[in-house]
């Protein structure tokens, strides 16, 4: 087995799936490495990729005017970062820094969606693991909505 | 002698008082005031209410003349003895400020000795389940320890019961079985008025030595047994407690607590007159000049709507939740706090709702919903 | 039980809102606690609160607290300086399982303040490191700005004998470097024995909740995990009847309580 597909079949995100399927993302997939401070993606950006962490710490943010670049998430080591590409109308939301050395593995999102045009089964796969990671996200955005540490007096 | 039964005559009642305040004791017991029967000091027999009656039903309590003299023919009212044993109102203690620092003098007065006139069965166990709440656990209560402890207890064995009691359901009563000095059960027979007294405590046969007592006839003892019998028999209400605890605290979220809370007003009269409700909030104030503290403990109630503040907001903000709070505390956690219901069946809080709010009617709601259910 | 004069030796400010104090008693008597108590502190003339411990418990001739000025009272305590006289009564409630933890990993899971009341936790585990597994400490608070004991954080970071993982819920780029999201973001790169870890959860009810399904997620039965729960109190002594909690006094049966003896009633509404 090639490095890449042992490396996807490890990961906890691709757990489970049929390894032919992993054989074909990984068709998709390349290692890639951000230096600190570089940005890996900006708002408005068409979304053709997404990553798996594999190390290292990205800053998700926004920037507000008047009050400059705002942090709403970090990701690291074992986490998905961007499923906008399954979503149309497929456009990168926040801008994404590496706050550090950080290595990924990049899926190249024309392609994936190709392959699960081709093969049904891998896209409702995908598309369940997806629908995970956008709902942890959703709940933890929403946890930090009704601001629990405010004073409330 | 302790069990030892023996008659007092009706005129020979007073003596029993004046006993009592020669021994030292503040008398205190029922009298009219205000169109009610509260408890009060007493100093004659006349003080007592002689000739009433009470009539009472849901948010509903009238003074009645009976055709007789009775000294004890009514039930309770809106008093209870803890207004004596857990004040209403208490000093705890008082500060003075010394530079930067400051000094305490904790309340040490001397409490007065009571005696307790005219204490019903419910309201025996009342003491008994508050005595658990101050002097049982982990902590004890040094002012209710103060007063509760030189407490002597004239009960009375009701003849007959009122509009809202359930002692019988609550087996508190009618008949006084432990923890008095004296128990009395009054007869009126034709043309007899005499009391049947038991004897409880060594305290209470020396006090009976100062009255003039005969020994009891055996048909004066049925007769009293009999006046007894018949109070279970009148019983204005009923409650069912076969696991109660277990049915209150699976029904958290019934419906029926949204439905109670249409009609509670939180105005707490509940709480004020029910003789085993023990919570107290504390004040601190200070004087003018900011120099001399003092914090005083009051009665509190859990349907205020500050009870239970915690930065910001209160845990219980809506009606629903501090209802369903009252109601799961007496009858369900209280077992498992103190290990007794914390409800004698004296059905005070029913009388004194202003809108008749029935703690028996609400547990037989949630009661039969579920059996409808099965 | 009548409030004991203690003088303020120092204060030091953590927050823009959050202060903790050091004390002594008037007459120089030390004040032995264990990690999870609380106190009464009395401001001549003012009221009482209820504040939990937040120091070291080998060191019981200070004793500390950390305020948090949201109320009457606490407003007014935190503008004690040094010099100043207040009043303590205590210590109350029951405490950190650190006896029962022996052998265990431990998990300590902080949100907001309620770092504050875990500390002396962390300082018992430290001090006998020994006796305990992995230890992971997560905290989360609401921006960098609200963070408390930043530099002890560090240090005990520094330490190598313990993972200390923190997050804020947002922050700017140029005044911090750290995770942004939630705390129980946190739990999933937390590394402990979910069969050999006791878990210690203190923080807003919210964040307390959240936390304990992310650690049920993770394996951990409802009697490794322990909470700690904040009720209004006017007497902390189980009379006054305002902190209950279920059957629970909160002053006597709490703040303290393993998970399973409350998850009944933990997260209904208005109990």
């Amino acid at each position: 087995m090639d490095t890449l597909e042992r490396l996807l079949s490890e990961h906890p995100f691709f757990k489970d799936l049929d390894p032919r399927y992993i054989q074909l993302i990984a068709g998709c997939a390349r290692e890639v490495t951000f230096k600190a401070g570089e940005f890996i993606f900006r708002e408005g950006d068409p979304s053709s990729h997404f990553w798996l962490i594999r190390s290292g710490k990205i800053s998700l943010e926004v920037f507000a005017p008047g009050r400059g670049p705002i942090m709403i998430e970090t990701l690291g080591e074992g986490d998905v970062m961007g499923w906008s590409w399954a979503v149309p109308p497929y456009r990168k939301q926040y801008d994404a820094r590496a706050l550090e050395l950080t290595r990924a593995i990049e899926f190249d999102a024309m392609c994936i969606r190709g392959k699960c045009d081709e093969e049904p089964k891998l896209g409702y796969e995908l598309f369940k693991r997806f629908a995970q990671i956008i709902g942890q996200r959703l709940q933890a955005t929403r946890l930090r909505l009704i601001d629990i540490y405010g004073s409330h007096s | 002698m302790i069990g030892e039964r023996v008659i007092v005559e009706r005129q020979d009642f007073q003596k029993l008082l004046d006993v009592l305040r020669q021994k030292g004791y503040t008398t205190v017991g029922p009298t009219v005031r205000d169109r009610a029967i509260i408890y009060d000091e007493i100093t004659s027999v006349e003080d007592l209410p002689i000739g009433w009656t009470d009539e009472q039903d849901g948010g509903k309590y009238r003074l009645k003349r009976r055709a007789d003299q009775a000294l004890f023919g009514y039930v309770v009212g809106p008093h209870s003895w803890k207004k004596f044993l857990h004040p209403p109102v208490l000093s705890l203690w008082k500060a003075k400020k010394n530079g930067k620092s400051f000094e305490i003098t904790p309340n040490h007065s001397e409490p007065p000795r009571y005696a307790f006139i005219g204490v019903r069965s419910c309201e025996l166990h009342a003491i008994f389940i508050q005595d658990r709440v101050f002097t049982n656990g982990k902590f004890v209560d040094p002012h209710y320890q103060a007063r509760r402890r030189n407490v002597f207890i004239v009960a009375v064995n009701c003849v007959q019961a009122g509009g809202t009691c359930f002692c019988v359901s609550m087996k508190t009563g009618p008949k006084a079985t432990a923890g008095f000095d004296l128990a009395l059960t009054e007869i009126l027979d034709g043309q007899r008025h005499y009391f049947v007294v038991e004897v409880g405590t060594t305290q209470g046969a020396e006090v009976l030595q100062g009255v003039p007592t005969q020994p009891a006839p055996p048909r004066d003892l049925e007769i009293a047994e009999e006046r007894v019998a018949q109070a279970m028999k009148q019983m204005g209400r009923q409650l069912d407690t076969t696991n109660i605890k277990e049915l209150l605290y699976r029904n958290l979220e019934h419906p029926r607590w949204d439905e109670v809370a249409t009609r509670c007003l939180s105005c707490a009269n509940c709480t004020m007159v029910c003789p085993t409700c023990f919570c107290t909030t504390v004040e601190d104030v200070t004087d003018l000049t900011g120099s001399e503290a003092e914090r005083v403990r009051k009665w509190d109630s859990c349907f205020t709507m500050d009870f239970s503040y915690i930065h910001g907001g209160s845990v219980r903000a809506s009606v629903k939740s501090r209802y369903r709070q009252w109601l799961t505390h007496k009858l369900a956690s209280w077992i498992d706090q103190f290990g007794t219901s914390g409800c004698v069946g004296c059905g005070r809080c029913i009388t004194w709702c202003p809108v008749a709010i029935d703690i028996t009617e609400e547990v037989r709601a949630i009661r039969e919903s579920e059996q409808s259910n099965t | 039980m009548v409030p004991v004069p203690y003088r303020v030796l120092r204060v030091r400010r953590e927050t823009k809102d959050t202060f903790t104090f050091e004390l002594q008693a008037v007459t120089g008597e030390r004040f032995p606690f264990a990690p999870g108590q609380f106190t009464m502190l009395y401001v001549f003339g003012v009221g009482e609160v209820p504040i939990s411990i937040s120091g070291d418990p080998a060191h019981p001739e200070i004793l500390v607290h950390t305020v948090r000025a949201v109320g009457t009272v606490t407003k007014v305590l935190c503008r004690l300086k040094r010099g100043d006289i207040l009043g303590v009564r205590g210590p109350f409630g029951s405490s950190w399982p650190m006896a029962e933890a022996v052998g265990n990993d431990i998990l300590i899971v902080a949100g907001g303040v309620g770092l504050a009341p875990l500390r002396p936790a962390i300082y018992h585990v430290l001090s006998h490191r020994g006796e305990y597994g992995r230890v992971a400490l997560l905290y989360g608070a609401r921006t960098p700005g609200d963070m408390l004991y930043k530099k002890e954080l560090a240090e005990w970071r520094g330490r190598f004998d313990i993972q200390v993982e923190v997050t804020v819920d947002a922050a700017r780029p140029d005044e911090w470097h750290g995770n942004v999201g939630v705390v129980t973001t946190l739990i999933p790169r937390a590394q402990f024995d979910p069969y050999h870890v006791t878990a210690l959860v203190c923080g807003p009810e919210i964040m307390m909740r959240f936390t304990i399904l992310e650690l049920q997620k993770r394996g951990l039965r409802d009697d490794q995990m322990y909470i700690s729960m904040e009720r209004n109190m006017k007497c902390a002594i189980g009379f006054c009847g305002h902190c209950q909690y279920g059957p629970n006094f909160v002053c006597k049966d709490g703040p303290v309580f393993r998970f399973d003896r409350v998850k009944e009633i933990f997260g209904k509404r208005e109990i």
